[in-house]
């Protein structure tokens, strides 16, 4: 894989991850490009397209685009399925992760990432595995420095989602109905 | 101690990122972020240190707008700081902040390298880790300086955690992709092969994207893989859905595991171990019937984890491309998928299949797709998967179905979407030419492509149709006649108005007898398109204009008065302004024999790769830079290149044009023999490289010599000429350019220039196969008395031919005195071992130094008179062999290089034919008679010359023609 993006369907980018070597400047140009064409794109379309010389997989899970770059000779199918996996594991460690979630954790997303994929290949593609790395860190995390941490829970930003006045985040189970349902939180 | 909140620790984080959130505009996003850069700036700045947790909360915000797309510039040396920290919070979010905002500060990288070292030998996992996925994440060469020795043996060591060698083996691929030469496996290479192995699905998983890697680089170092990647494929596909616990996906025992093996297997032919072989082939087979089981689950993770695997497995068996039981069985499960209701896979099924249409083993059976392949491309709604319906219509097309597929790839475009016009259009293009039966075929689809998609037609394709048209006598009548019927239409594309211009002013006089279509409507008919046009096009008109008055004097007076138009030859373009005058005065001042010289018919294009084929691959794939380069050879020889110079005005008429292509003007007569320039032999370097040998079908002239085994024979001594090479010789009396010879593993292209008694010839021997050819020699010889009628001189060439590439050769020859025999070419070469021995004859005949004399009836009369003693005349009655038409009968009389009287004959059907053969001892008149009659199918061919063996040896090479 040689990079992944997710984006909102305002075109936001919420997460950016390069497994090869491109300047700022490149790296906006892509995105830019990229976010263009599959927001063009209609729900009922095929998730592959190709992009250059790179075939781009992609995938919508509510308000957020999961789009991956891959090369000629990888695998579509089972690239949507990393795609599923990581957002399975986002779930599992947020509880029902939403679009907010990523804006406000967005390290969270980075760390969770890095334990799935590495160099743009799978480290582990156990779902108990990863997160137990995951859950190993955020032990060490609650080391008391500051008093107690935790992990950030659904229901806290719930709360401090409806502080600033927004939109109760979508919940998993919506995430995995088809894109049609158009949920839209921000 | 700074208060924190229940969340992450981290409430000022999350306050700042509201406030984005919450800024109504761009510029209060800016506002608020320039507030918060200033008062970090002013922290890390500030005198009082600050704590671990501010330093990373700060370093944070940074990441945070760093990642809305602003610069930093600053906040990296915090982050290093945080590095050192012992807190496992703040040593992940400055790996995090180093890993994202790379700096290439050296000084900084020490730093960083240093804290990597720490925390690569604390022997806390967690920690390791975390630096192992810095170096992954960053991949720098630095990194690599550091870190390359080091990684191998934390990926190796017995004690090292699983979870450390899955990082460790992810961030030695990285590595090894980004510096290659700093990752030495060596002494590892054996012990990271066997973490196929490993007990633990997780090490296997990472490790096998490294071997993969390294395989595919270093094949042999790394063979030992196959067969345990083989009995690892073959215990999971064999296991039940639930044996592998947490690896099963939705029922899919590990699928990404399974994709992997499959993918590294594709780095290595099959398996020599037969009982390997036939565990994988099992293998296959079982992932081919699972397919057809119902399926487990009806998640949709549960039937692409499925398919994932359906598919890597249908890619191994295309690559080894040897069992056609399972290349059969795998074209039937894509034909399912081509049906099946998820566009994802019917979008993979068309992908796969395109490569499945290359084997021979199941080209047929994927041809009996063929409707729905059709159907897809009309009915799909999404272009991505029209797209690979037309890649498949491309791939499956054969002599068999091209009619076919031309005809729906033509319909399609009609509303095919913007996006893939022009390459369907090359496409189509492509194809027409390459299974063109009948050339009227070919001109068709061509100028309808023009007519549905004018403004997609690249110049590459009109310029090949052109090249065809010029190259190709027998549909040259064909063609003035459609385009002539093109442009009656109200409106037509200017590119069809490019093609008329230029096929007109070649061959309008092959339509001009027919009222209908006579010389003045045709002029007419081009010139009510003339303002319609854009400047190069109207270059292209005026050329043909003066072409015209060549062809049919009786235009003269009409197009004068055009181009002393004030619109013409005070045009504000000096491009059509130079050309009206120049064209103006070459008119009026030339006379009738100077006149057709300068504007005689184009000489044949010489042989070459389709300029289209080479379009598609740029458009297509890497390697465009070769490509780009051959392209604009490419052009500058459509425009007449290597054969003009000559007159002055022209000359210079051409300098100021670079490429408008409009140029009709080949000054092959008056141009200098020492004219070299055949760039069209590194043209076809290329052809080879990159396409292969089936690219070179689609050169135009391969007159159907057919590749026969290469005779192998043992001895050093010259062979005997091929039993077909008279038959070769025959076909280049009438033309100087073409094939001369061509097999599995040769194929030679003549090109050939002659002017008096002097003639000179490129040869341009291509390898066709992938293995160099060696002791490549050729030679020359005039047997007999040849010897001394010929003076051939030729350069040697080069020992070896490397796999795909080209060598030229020039010979010199000089006509002493007249000769009836053809000099041998023979040509020696070893491939692959064997000695490789043709002989061929040179198609050097004697007619190559006829010059064409134009004379009155009275006068030619006059010298027929002359010639009466029976020596002097040879005679030959004879069964035509080919059609009678007229302008294919022209253009071979002129091919011979006589030139062909009107008006002489009282018979208008008959043919009446001068010229001067030019050897350095004398000069020999000949005059020639063809007397057709078509009820009989027969001709009667009389030549009179001053000389009786020319007379007899050119009524032999001509008897031949017809």
């Amino acid at each position: 894989m040689q990079f992944m993006l997710l984006f909102s369907r305002q075109g936001k980018l919420r997460l950016q991850k390069w497994y090869v070597p491109l300047s700022d400047k490149e790296k906006k140009k892509i995105t830019r490009e990229l976010v263009q064409t599959v927001l063009a794109r209609k729900p009922k379309m095929c998730s592959f397209l190709e992009w250059r010389d790179l075939k781009v997989v992609y995938k919508r899970y509510a308000s957020l685009y999961f789009c991956c770059a891959i090369e000629n000779q990888d695998n579509e199918l089972i690239t949507l399925e990393i795609i599923h996996r990581y957002v399975e594991l986002l779930d599992k460690y947020f509880g029902s992760v939403c679009e907010l979630d990523i804006i406000f954790n967005f390290e969270k997303a980075y760390f969770i990432l890095d334990e799935f994929l590495l160099g743009g290949e799978a480290q582990d593609t156990s779902k108990k595995n990863v997160l137990k790395a995951i859950e190993q860190a955020d032990l060490l995390r609650s080391v008391p420095l500051h008093g107690v941490i935790q992990p950030v829970s659904y229901s806290a930003w719930c709360e401090l989602a409806s502080q600033h006045g927004v939109n109760q985040p979508v919940s998993y189970s919506a995430w995995c109905e088809p894109a049609s349902q158009s949920v839209s939180m921000v | 101690m700074p208060a924190v909140s229940k969340g992450d620790g981290m409430r000022g984080l999350a306050v700042f990122i509201s406030d984005i959130r919450n800024c109504k505009s761009k510029e209060a996003e800016i506002k608020r972020i320039n507030k918060e850069l200033a008062n970090i700036r002013s922290k890390f700045k500030g005198d009082k240190a600050l704590d671990g947790y501010s330093k990373k909360k700060y370093v944070c915000k940074l990441l945070f707008i760093f990642l809305l797309g602003h610069d930093i510039d600053f906040g990296h040396m915090e982050a290093v700081n945080l590095l050192s920290s012992n807190k496992y919070t703040e040593k992940q979010i400055g790996y995090l902040f180093i890993s994202v905002l790379v700096n290439s500060n050296s000084e900084l990288i020490r730093l960083i390298n240093n804290a990597i070292k720490n925390d690569l030998s604390s022997r806390n996992p967690t920690f390791m880790c975390l630096a192992l996925h810095c170096i992954a994440n960053v991949g720098s060469r630095e990194m690599a300086e550091a870190f390359a020795g080091e990684i191998p043996r934390i990926l190796v060591a017995g004690d090292t955690m699983d979870s450390v060698k899955q990082s460790a083996a992810l961030c030695l691929l990285r590595l090894y992709k980004a510096s290659p030469d700093l990752v030495l496996m060596g002494e590892w290479t054996s012990r990271v092969v066997h973490l196929l192995n490993d007990q633990h699905m997780g090490v296997v998983t990472a490790a096998i994207s490294l071997i993969t890697c390294l395989s595919s680089k270093n094949p042999d170092e790394f063979k030992t893989c196959v067969s345990l990647a083989v009995s690892r494929l073959s215990r999971i596909v064999s296991s039940a859905s639930t044996d592998l616990q947490d690896y099963t996906y939705y029922f899919v025992p590990a699928p990404w595991l399974s994709c992997k093996l499959l993918r590294l297997l594709q780095c290595y032919p099959p398996p020599e171990d037969g009982a390997v072989k036939g565990r994988l082939v099992e293998c296959l087979e079982t992932i081919l019937n699972k397919a057809q089981e119902p399926p487990k689950s009806k998640k949709v993770q549960h039937s692409n984890a499925k398919n994932a695997i359906l598919f890597e497995a249908i890619s191994l068996i295309i690559h080894y491309d040897s069992e056609p039981n399972l290349l059969v069985r795998a074209c039937n499960q894509l034909g399912q998928f081509l049906q099946h209701r998820e566009t994802n896979l019917r979008y993979l099924a068309l992908e796969s299949m395109c490569t499945l249409a290359s084997s021979e083993f199941s080209h047929e059976a994927v041809k009996t797709h063929i409707e729905t392949v059709i159907n897809a491309l009309k009915t799909e709604r999404d272009v991505s998967v029209r797209q690979r319906a037309a890649d498949l219509l491309y791939a499956m097309c054969d002599r068999s179905n091209a009619k076919q597929i031309v005809a729906e790839m033509l319909s399609y475009l009609e509303t095919a979407d913007y996006s893939i016009r022009e390459e369907m259009v090359l496409k189509v293009a492509i194809l027409a030419e390459k299974y063109a039966v009948d050339y009227s075929w070919y001109v068709d689809t061509i100028l309808n492509l023009i007519r549905i998609a004018g403004d997609y037609v690249s110049e590459e394709v009109w310029y090949r149709v052109i090249q065809i048209v010029i190259n190709r006598d027998d549909v040259q009548g064909y063609a003035a006649k459609t385009v002539f019927e093109a442009l009656q239409a109200p409106a037509c594309h200017e590119n069809m108005v490019k093609v008329g211009g230029y096929i007109l002013g070649e061959f309008g006089n092959l339509i001009a007898g027919d009222p209908r279509s006579s010389p003045l409507v045709q002029f007419n008919l081009l010139h009510s398109k003339f303002h319609l046009c854009s400047v190069p096009t109207r270059a292209l008109l005026l050329s043909a204009y003066i072409k015209f008055i060549n062809l049919f004097p009786e235009t003269k007076a009409t197009i004068q008065e055009v181009l002393r138009s004030d619109s013409q030859i005070r045009n504000s373009d000096v491009e059509l302004q130079q050309r009206a005058v120049e064209y103006l005065k070459l008119s009026s001042i030339a006379s009738t024999d100077v006149l057709a010289t300068v504007l005689e018919e184009m000489p044949p294009f010489p042989e070459r790769e389709s300029s289209i084929l080479a379009k598609l691959k740029k458009k297509k794939g890497p390697g465009a830079v070769s490509v780009e380069l051959e392209d604009g050879k490419e052009r500058g020889e459509l425009n007449g290149g290597g054969d003009r110079g000559g007159d002055a005005a022209i000359a210079a008429s051409n300098a100021s044009t670079p490429s408008p292509s409009a140029d009709l003007l080949g000054l092959r007569s008056t141009a200098p023999v020492s004219g070299t320039t055949p760039s069209a032999g590194s043209l076809l370097v290329d052809v080879f490289s990159e396409a292969g040998p089936s690219a070179t079908s689609a050169g135009v002239n391969d007159d159907g010599f057919l590749s026969s085994a290469p005779p192998t024979v043992a001895s050093e001594d010259p062979a005997p000429p091929l039993p077909e090479s008279d038959e070769l010789l025959n076909k280049f009396v009438c033309k100087n350019n073409g094939v001369l010879f061509e097999n599995q593993l040769l194929q030679i292209g003549i090109k050939s220039e002659y002017r008096q008694n002097l003639g000179r010839m490129y040869l341009f021997y291509g390898n066709k196969t992938s293995v160099q050819f060696v002791s490549f020699n050729t030679t020359v010889s005039c047997p007999g008395e040849l010897q001394s009628q010929l003076n051939v001189q030729t350069k040697t060439v080069e020992p070896l031919v490397e796999g795909g590439a080209q060598v030229q050769q020039v010979i010199n020859i000089e006509c002493l005195t007249d000769f009836i025999d053809a000099p041998l070419l023979n040509i020696k070469f070893r491939y692959g071992g064997a000695l490789q021995n043709i002989s061929l004859k040179l198609p050097v005949t004697i007619n190559k130094f006829f010059q064409p004399t134009e004379m009155a009836a009275a006068d030619f009369f006059q010298r027929w008179k002359q010639l009466s003693q029976p020596q002097q005349e040879a005679q030959k009655i004879f069964k035509a062999s080919h059609g009678m038409d007229t302008e294919v009968l022209k253009a071979k009389l002129l091919g011979l290089g006589t030139a062909l009287l009107e008006n002489v004959d009282p018979n208008p059907e008959n043919y009446v034919c001068a010229g001067v053969i030019q050897t350095k001892a004398q000069q020999v008149g000949c005059l020639l008679r063809l007397e057709p009659n078509a009820q009989a199918q027969m001709y009667r061919l009389t030549l009179r010359s001053s000389k009786d063996t020319v007379s007899q040896r050119v009524c032999d090479l001509l008897a031949e023609q017809f």
